[in-house]
């Protein structure tokens, strides 16, 4: 049985936990406000809000309901727009209607839940985190701008509301309905009551759901039928933290979580780049850092990106049995892994980057944003005072069957300096170690021009005065 | 009686907005269904061609909780789906043509053994070649329909006194038209006899009729209604039929409500996109850079049936020659049969495959010359009294106007020193200019197809309906048609509803396409309203024995004075008087014809004009692209709706960028749809429009034969996009001046990176 708080009302369900939360509200609910554009996360008219508690306080989440197993939002409280509509227009509806945001309308309520997320999430909103919070969503009518003019005009009059009376005063400002203000409190005793009477829902321990991003997609019927084991929050998967020297990350935190860490922010300065680069709000929120490594993608971002940190996977079976091996010996083929089926990634984790360390990640599609890779790359490269690369490591993805790491650019470049005629041979060396195919994202010739140019801009970042050609 | 013309055009916005933000408005599977309504599931085609040998449904037919599989035999009327030529059939007989053609139709009391059915069936087909590429189908001779040519004076004379001739081929792509809802229909039987269709289409005649083919019924059995459609551009204008007969075909045979709404990847792979063209140019020009003659050869791939193929073709055709006087002209258009899904309308209706070629062309002679392509634009921009090259003679044209406005406001030359100064001082960092006219012949060019009627209540109690044939799909007929009543009747927009779009209140209806539903739909509601006006009038000066009343917003006028009157007393004393407060109006635009023998009449009521600067930047490392902004000076007439005008300019701007950007349909050799999801055929997201779009109404006054002289604006701004793909171009050759430059758009970041290094750059 799940149970969850649907907008003011408890549900009871003993729908299956892998089948979509989007079908729910939509056949099961009559809640037809939440559109069904494309099931695989890649439009936003599903979105919707998901709430918990995080470090003690309610957060909203949006998330696509298209590809959200319904499992997850055990013991959490799930918003529709019908939650959210009141007698008058909300700020952000009445923006919307103003500044004609909406056309055709189907996309619409997509953006007002995001906007509305938004609203709830960020303390001191702007133009540039309300464009982020839609970034999800896709509208095929109006060319955004006047989207973004009611994103302009809903942050410019709306002040700063500040911590936990965030949704008191949201209630207040006429955001939402004034039921919000007990959720807290309902939500808190549903989630005792939870916890005392059973842990969850049965499980089959060899069906192993995350977020729903990648298997939702791929196989929706599947997940349906069986009873996975939802890991996407299994309290022993979650966390970043150090150790001997180290830094850990558990395997089912969240992108999102990646993305507000303190302590990640200072170790790699660039991930908030690399973030935007990766998938959509809606997606973050839900997509676990393991989903993206074990879905083992020749192009999945958070596999090249650690891969060009060096990282080490952590593997552990139910008894308990771990064993720690390197994120490149990860990968043996197409979508093969060194893991045997009774082991589960726990944890990755990643020696810090030390003084005057460059980490860089380039990424090309057809669409800079909410979009997969042709080629991605990342790239740990020191230079000493001698203009000597002295530490390198590369990875390319959409060049090979799986994540690549570039070991053999990698020791040609070690101990050289970067300069016309090294680079030329470096890429005889780089295009001798991949293979990439001819597919929807790009022909061969393309890719390998491209992983080319994307470690010429990896060794630019690290000296902007060098030139190639 | 006083004038109401002086009286100002209500304006508000889209009406049906507070029900969009708050998820109230109704699209077709949020529609309430009866109890037991059966799912349906098409089984379409693995393979682009092919001979069925093999279709054996007995197993699939007894899993527990199928109703029926419907194939070919068991269609009681004609088994042809297809528009203007009937060469489609609903369900493949044989053979199949393109992958993605529907074979059978599985009737369920669930999806889940709808699903189980469709794994059960065998279908074994014998593979046939297949034919992807225009210019192949043209060689073997699959032609849809008859070729076209239109010509002016004698380019083949012309081009002996040339100075500069430039020839080459030019290449666009198909578009998707990804409407976020998806194609659908709901259907279920009526007593004596009849099928009742909710629909998301913008042609409801048209799914009406082709039921009726389909059930070998008379069209007054078949009602098709349609609330509003969650985006359409083209792309339910003929192919939504199949959705409708599909679903009123179960509901005949089952005598069982039916719904089908087809899976994104499955209304991917089945409905068919913009047309893919392949065209041959050859210009040339005098010395002072004037274009004297242009040929031009067309090739579209049209898939594997007509649809609407004879007539997009013709369309660019009437566009080939875009904003410019060219005094000898020849343009040829093939129609090639391939073994695609059948293409069909999308927002500019063929019109913006011919504009890209000339632009091609232009571009080409520029580079060629060294000179900036505006240059030439300039110089050969139309004006009032040429005669285009399908004989109407052009009156009003703002070419020259938007052009020069568009210069002047955005102030081009420092543009351009700008980008200048920029391109000098960055070395992997380039930007590019492009400036694109556009002329846009507005009216169906099907004659007979620019009609309209509408049917307005007032009811007793002074609340007023009105119905038309327009179908909402969010460019905001709605709007425009409350405000014509309101102005029409003098009273407030809050007393009118417009209804959803029936057949069996408005009927053959012209689908809503052409960027002509707000003209025609609108001066039938003008018709219809005069006529209640006309008698409420009547009793109104009977009444009180005064010659000079009227009513003006939401007041009873009596001698030049506000009466004591409210809109409601006076409807109540109508009603007792057995007035009749109700009307139909009609509408046929006048003064168009043409002559399809001779190529030659008037067939648009007006044109449209315009002229975007687009300024793009490219990343000349990674081949990835930006857009610093786009400014637009439109002519819009006198914007009778200045929220949804903009709306339309912006968004067809996008649309068009989007095609000639990152929107790759991209097929594989064997007919197979690669980009067949959201993850891999990508349309501008937020991050991916202009920084800045500026859109400026030219604001004069349009011809008469525009609604309230505000001119049409569906389709025209969508060309726009084209300056995105020249824009691009020449920040490309600002980094690489020898690259090698070929004219195959979409300009993906493939092909930028590809010409940035497809010369050593010196």
């Amino acid at each position: 049985m799940i149970t969850f708080l649907l907008n003011h009302q408890l549900v009871q369900t003993d729908h299956p936990a892998g089948s979509t939360l989007l079908d729910f509200v939509r056949y099961h609910r009559r809640l037809t406000g939440t559109k069904i554009g494309c099931r695989e996360g890649d439009c936003g008219a599903c979105t919707l809000l998901v709430g918990d508690f995080e470090d003690g306080q309610l957060v909203y989440r949006s998330v696509t309901s298209c590809i959200m197993p319904l499992g997850n939002v055990n013991g959490r409280h799930v918003v529709t727009v019908e939650g959210v509509n009141l007698p008058h227009l909300s700020p952000v509806q009445a923006a919307l209607v103003e500044e004609n945001g909406t056309q055709c309308g189907f996309c619409t309520v997509g953006f007002v839940m995001s906007l509305t997320g938004f609203m709830m999430t960020h303390h001191k909103p702007t133009k540039e985190s309300g464009i982020t919070a839609v970034d999800g969503n896709i509208c095929r009518c109006t060319g955004y701008k006047s989207i973004e003019r009611a994103i302009t005009r809903l942050t410019d009059t709306m002040e700063t509301v500040s911590g936990r009376d965030r949704l008191a005063a949201l209630t207040q400002k006429g955001f939402l309905p004034a039921y919000f203000a007990q959720i807290p409190e309902r939500l808190q005793v549903l989630q005792h009551m939870l916890s005392e009477k059973y842990r969850g829902i049965p499980e089959d321990h060899n069906v192993v759901l995350g977020g729903g991003t990648d298997l939702l997609v791929q196989r929706p019927e599947n997940v349906r039928i069986s009873r996975p084991r939802l890991v996407a929050r299994e309290i022993d998967l979650q966390g970043i933290w150090m150790e001997n020297g180290r830094c850990f990350l558990g395997a089912s935190t969240t992108v999102t979580q990646l993305a507000e860490s303190d302590l990640l922010q200072k170790m790699l300065p660039t991930l908030p780049k690399v973030i935007k680069l990766v998938s959509s709000t809606q997606i973050r929120n839900k997509a676990t850092l393991a989903g993206n490594i074990v879905n083992a993608s020749p192009i999945g971002d958070f596999s090249i990106f650690f891969l060009g940190l060096n990282a080490d996977v952590h593997l552990s079976t139910r008894s308990g049995r771990g064993r720690t091996i390197p994120l490149r010996d990860f990968y043996t083929g197409y979508k093969q892994l060194a893991k045997r089926l009774e082991e589960h990634l726990t944890a990755i984790s990643f020696l810090p980057p030390e003084e005057g360390v460059v980490v860089n990640f380039e990424k090309v599609c057809k669409r800079t944003h909410l979009d997969i890779a042709s080629v991605n790359s990342a790239c740990m490269i020191k230079i000493n005072e001698d203009g000597m690369i002295t530490h390198l490591h590369l990875s390319a993805g959409g060049v090979a069957p799986y994540p690549k790491y570039l070991e053999k650019t990698c020791q040609f470049l070690i101990g050289k300096k970067p300069h016309e005629a090294l680079f030329k041979a470096a890429n005889e060396v780089l295009q001798q170690e991949i293979a990439p195919i001819n597919d929807v994202r790009g022909q061969e010739a393309y890719k390998r021009l491209l992983i080319r140019q994307l470690v010429f801009a990896h060794l630019q970042v690290a000296l902007p005065d060098i030139r190639f050609v | 009686m006083k004038q109401t013309s002086s009286v100002p055009i209500p304006s508000f916005g889209n009406p049906d907005a507070i029900g969009h933000v708050t998820g109230r408005s109704l699209y077709l599977d949020d529609l309430p269904v009866m109890q037991e309504t059966l799912s349906l599931l098409v089984l379409d085609a693995p393979v682009a061609h092919g001979k069925i040998t093999r279709l054996d449904i007995q197993s699939a037919a007894t899993i527990p909780g199928v109703v029926t599989i419907l194939t070919a035999q068991d269609v009681p009327g004609e088994n042809q789906i297809g528009g203007i030529l009937p060469d489609e059939p609903l369900f493949a007989e044989g053979e199949v043509h393109f992958q993605g053609q529907p074979i059978l139709l599985i009737v369920a009391e669930t999806a889940e053994a709808a699903e189980a059915a469709k794994k059960a069936i065998v279908l074994e087909i014998d593979p046939l070649p297949v034919v992807t590429d225009p210019r192949e189908a043209y060689a073997k001779g699959h032609l849809l329909s008859p070729s076209r040519t239109f010509k002016r004076g004698d380019p083949h004379a012309a081009f002996e006194k040339c100075a500069y001739i430039f020839s080459g081929i030019a290449e666009n792509g198909g578009q998707e038209h990804l409407y976020l809802e998806t194609q659908g229909a709901y259907a279920y039987p009526t007593e004596s006899g009849g099928i009742k269709v909710h629909s998301s289409t913008q042609g409801p005649t048209a799914v009406q009729r082709t039921i009726a083919r389909i059930l070998g019924l008379p069209m007054n059995r078949i009602e098709v209604d349609v609330t509003r459609l969650g985006g359409g551009f083209g792309g339910k204008e003929d192919q939504a039929s199949l959705w409708g007969a599909l679903a009123a075909l179960a509901a005949w045979k089952t005598g069982k409500s039916a719904k089908l709404v087809p899976h994104r990847m499955q209304d991917l792979r089945m409905t068919g996109k913009r047309h893919p063209y392949s065209s041959d140019y050859k210009i040339g020009l005098d010395t002072n850079l004037r274009i004297l003659a242009y040929e031009a050869t067309y090739y579209q791939n049209g898939g594997a049936a007509a649809d609407l193929s004879p007539a997009i073709l013709e369309r660019t055709l009437f566009h080939a020659t875009n904003s410019y006087a060219i005094p000898n002209v020849s343009a040829t258009a093939h129609s090639c049969k391939t073994h695609l899904p059948p293409n069909t309308a999308f927002r500019g209706f063929g019109g913006p495959q011919g504009m890209f070629v000339i632009e091609a062309a232009i571009h080409h002679a520029a580079t060629a010359l060294g000179i900036p392509a505006f240059e030439i634009q300039e110089k050969n921009l139309v004006q009032d009294g040429y005669e285009m090259p399908y004989g109407q003679v052009l009156s009003d044209t703002k070419a020259i106007e938007t052009w020069r406005n568009a210069r002047e406001e955005f102030d081009l030359d420092h543009m351009l020193k700008d980008v200048e100064a920029f391109n000098n001082t960055h070395h992997y960092r380039k930007k590019g200019i492009a400036i694109m006219p556009i002329c846009f012949g507005i009216s169906f060019t099907n004659t007979m197809m620019n009609q309209a009627r509408a049917l307005v209540h007032v009811y007793s109690d002074g609340s007023v309906s009105v119905s038309t044939g327009a179908v909402e799909m969010g460019q905001g007929v709605n709007a425009k048609m409350i405000q014509v009543a309101a102005k029409t009747l003098g009273i407030h927009t809050k007393r009118i509803r417009l209804e959803t779009t029936n057949t069996g209140r408005v009927a053959n209806t012209s689908p809503s396409a052409a960027s002509a539903t707000a003209d025609l739909n609108g001066k039938a509601v003008l018709d219809a309203c005069k006529q209640i006006r006309t008698r409420i009038l009547a009793v109104l000066a009977e009444m009180t024995g005064s010659g000079e009343v009227s009513i003006e917003n939401d007041y009873i006028w009596v001698n030049q004075n506000v009466s004591g009157w409210s809109w409601e007393q006076l409807i109540k004393i109508c009603h007792t008087k057995r007035t009749n407060l109700s009307a139909k109006g009609h509408y046929a635009t006048p003064e168009i014809h043409f002559d399809k023998t001779r190529e030659k009449g008037h067939p648009f009521a007006y044109h449209v004009y315009g002229t975007a600067i687009t300024l793009a930047e490219v990343d000349c490392i990674r081949g990835t692209y930006e857009f610093d902004t786009v400014k637009i000076i439109h002519d819009g007439g006198n914007s009778m709706n200045h929220m949804v005008d903009i709306g339309q300019v912006e968004g067809g701007l996008i649309q068009g960028m989007g095609w000639m950007t990152m929107e790759e349909v991209v097929y594989d050799q064997q007919g197979k749809l690669r980009a067949n999801a959201l993850s891999t055929y990508k349309i501008p997201d937020i991050y991916a429009v202009p920084r800045e779009i500026v859109v400026r109404f030219l604001d004069e006054a349009g011809p008469e034969l525009a609604l309230f002289k505000s001119k049409a604006v569906g389709e025209p701004p969508l060309m726009y996009g084209i300056g995105a793909y020249f824009a691009i171009t020449n920040a490309i050759t600002a980094f690489n001046p020898t690259t090698h430059l070929t004219y195959t758009a979409p300009m993906t970041p493939e092909k930028v990176l590809l010409a940035l290094y497809s010369s050593s750059i010196p």
